[in-house]
């Protein structure tokens, strides 16, 4: 979406220097008195000061129930939750009432594949007729999927009779398009796929998915946990039906995410959490559901953690998420320099190009947590494990790797402090 | 010594180099035997191992994993600490080293108990890193049920 010749620049080194100083967290130390390098944010995300004072003030100055109550506390709750709608709406191209809250991404595909399963059990009507699984309809996902948009889909199978199919991926991690027709067929319902691995920081090529989709009329939802924190998202231009994306991944709060759905979709799903504030009427005997967003949106909601997501939202839209992918560009080909070190091998693309700042990799005759062990002992925090993607490690053979992550705060003296660390893990065990 | 250096001691690496008791080993026909499959979803280290036990002793563990090198290491001390012991001495030895896991790296006050676990002694600085603990109890867990699973417990 950021074309080539409107690039503006990376971020200043006076600039950057200004971000990581609004981040509290980044400013201590580890292990001993260690500065931390942190490169473990495409797990969580560290929060700006912006984001910790919006919610301070809204519980010190705002809170109280939203959508209701006649008092003034109710008006400002209500404003502050829904400007912060409307924040997180404008910064990936939606519209504030295609923008559903949930408590994250995994709720927010759960949300999706419960719908399906409401319609398929006969809710919603004639208008949820898109969302009706027969036996013999397929699901399609990929090899890389994270856990989150795997694991619902086969439930919804499980549940339905559908029949869950997916692209394998190729030797770098990339989605194997080859046979894309065979894949997505007439019987395919929805296409899952994330819109970047959170193992291998692979792009996944979304115009060519969602072109698939269309010519078979299958809804397609977007994992863009991976994407919305780093890189200009505009699902409008995406023309993407559905997508789920985390706060905490954003610098955000934890226990917040967003659900995206096209208008017209969100008005033709049923409901999948019923209760209070989601109704229009309700007598003993049945009930009429409030037009979405609300719908969606049974309970009490986490209304200082979308605030704060709100923030977080515009901290980074003013910032420019076409300078924070240059920024984090620049990031990912420090990255993947690793792979110049003896014995070190990426998982995943070995160049920065159509990759995030995401970077797995295994050490020849080193299990990942004993790589992470030693990195920890430096003050540098990475992933080990299987990130939440199982397949995606078997089809390379491998149990656990390590993983480095940067984001917006993240500096080139980090991911060159972490290269010079990572040159030592093998000399530490012994190996050559 | 660091933190690091006293968790990664070289007794344990060298255990998690040439592990003992890595390859499954079948137990003789008049021998209760029990295997016991376990895996750390976190990181999928996992380990398949197999007991061989003749009467009320323990005369064979034999095991194939995979895993970092504390989990490997750890699987090949007890290999060796707990073979040639009745079932009794195991259970102790078992509990003795989950008391040493919980010390948070402070070792045990009994000495006598902590000298019983040999090799297992060096896994103190281990039990400091909360995220690894479980790392050094895998093989543990696994041996613990392919006991039960032997039916050797109930006599």
């Amino acid at each position: 979406m950021t074309t080539t010749d409107t690039v503006r620049p990376s971020l200043t080194a006076a600039e950057l220097a200004a971000v990581r100083a609004d981040f509290p967290l980044l400013g201590r130390t580890v292990r001993g008195g260690r500065p931390l390098v942190y490169l473990d944010s495409a797990a969580t995300s560290q929060k700006p000061n912006v984001v910790l004072e919006a919610e301070v003030d809204f519980y010190e100055q705002r809170n109280a129930a939203v959508h209701r109550g006649a008092h003034q506390l109710a008006e400002e709750a209500t404003e502050a939750f829904e400007d912060a709608r409307e924040a997180v709406a404008a910064f990936v191209g939606a519209d504030a009432d295609e923008i559903v809250w949930t408590p994250g991404a995994t709720a927010a595909i759960n949300l999706v594949a419960y719908a399906f399963s409401n319609a398929t059990a006969g809710r919603g009507g004639a208008a949820a007729e898109r969302f009706r699984l027969a036996p013999g309809d397929e699901i399609v996902v990929t090899e890389a999927e994270h856990h989150a948009n795997l694991v619902p889909w086969q439930e919804l199978c499980a549940r339905t009779g559908a029949v869950l199919r997916w692209f394998g991926v190729d030797d770098e991690g990339r989605i194997d398009l080859s046979h894309v027709d065979q894949v997505i067929t007439e019987r395919t319902r929805v296409v899952a796929f994330g819109h970047v691995s959170n193992v291998s920081g692979a792009i996944a090529p979304v115009a060519e998915l969602v072109a698939a989709a269309k010519r078979v009329g299958a809804l397609t939802v977007l994992d863009a946990c991976q994407s919305v924190p780093h890189l200009p998202v505009d699902l409008h231009a995406l023309d993407v039906d559905l997508a789920a994306f985390s706060a905490h991944k954003m610098l955000g709060p934890t226990g917040v995410g967003a659900l995206y759905g096209r208008r017209e979709l969100l008005e033709a799903m049923p409901p999948v959490t019923t209760g209070g504030s989601m109704v229009e009427v309700v007598t003993m005997a049945e009930t009429t559901f409030a037009p979405p967003p609300q719908r969606f949106e049974a309970g009490t909601q986490m209304v200082a953690q979308a605030v704060g997501m709100g923030v977080a939202a515009r901290w980074l839209g003013e910032l420019g998420m076409d300078r924070v992918a240059e920024h984090e560009r620049e990031l990912a080909a420090e990255l993947v320099r690793i792979g110049e070190i003896p014995g070190v091998r990426i998982v995943g693309p070995a160049d920065a190009r159509d990759r995030l700042a995401v970077v797995s990799f295994v050490v020849d005759g080193v299990h990942a947590h004993d790589v992470g062990q030693v990195l920890d002992d430096k003050g540098i925090a990475v992933r080990v494990g299987h990130h939440c993607a199982q397949p995606l490690h078997r089809r390379f053979g491998v149990a656990a790797t390590a993983r480095a992550s940067a984001s917006v705060y993240t500096t080139t003296e980090e991911i060159a402090a972490f290269r010079e660390a990572l040159a030592g893990v093998r000399a530490f065990f012994g190996v050559d | 010594m660091s933190s690091l250096e006293q968790m990664y001691q070289q007794v344990i690496l060298d255990h998690a180099k040439r592990p003992h008791g890595r390859g499954l080993v079948d137990a003789p026909a008049d021998h209760r035997s029990g295997e016991s499959h376990q895996v750390n979803p976190t990181c999928g280290d996992e380990i398949t191992l197999r007991v061989d036990v003749d009467g009320a002793t323990v005369v064979g563990v034999s095991w194939e994993g995979q895993g970092c090198s504390i989990s490997q290491a750890s699987a090949s001390v007890l290999t060796e600490l707990v073979t040639g012991h009745d079932l009794a001495d195991v259970a102790r030895l078992d509990a003795v080293f989950h008391d040493l896991m919980g010390s948070r790296g402070k070792g045990l006050d009994d000495e006598d108990a902590l000298d019983t676990l040999g090799d297992a002694s060096a896994f103190t600085g281990v039990s400091q890193y909360p995220a690894r603990i479980k790392c050094a109890l895998l093989g543990w867990a696994a041996l613990k049920d392919s006991l039960a699973r032997s039916g050797a417990l109930a006599g």
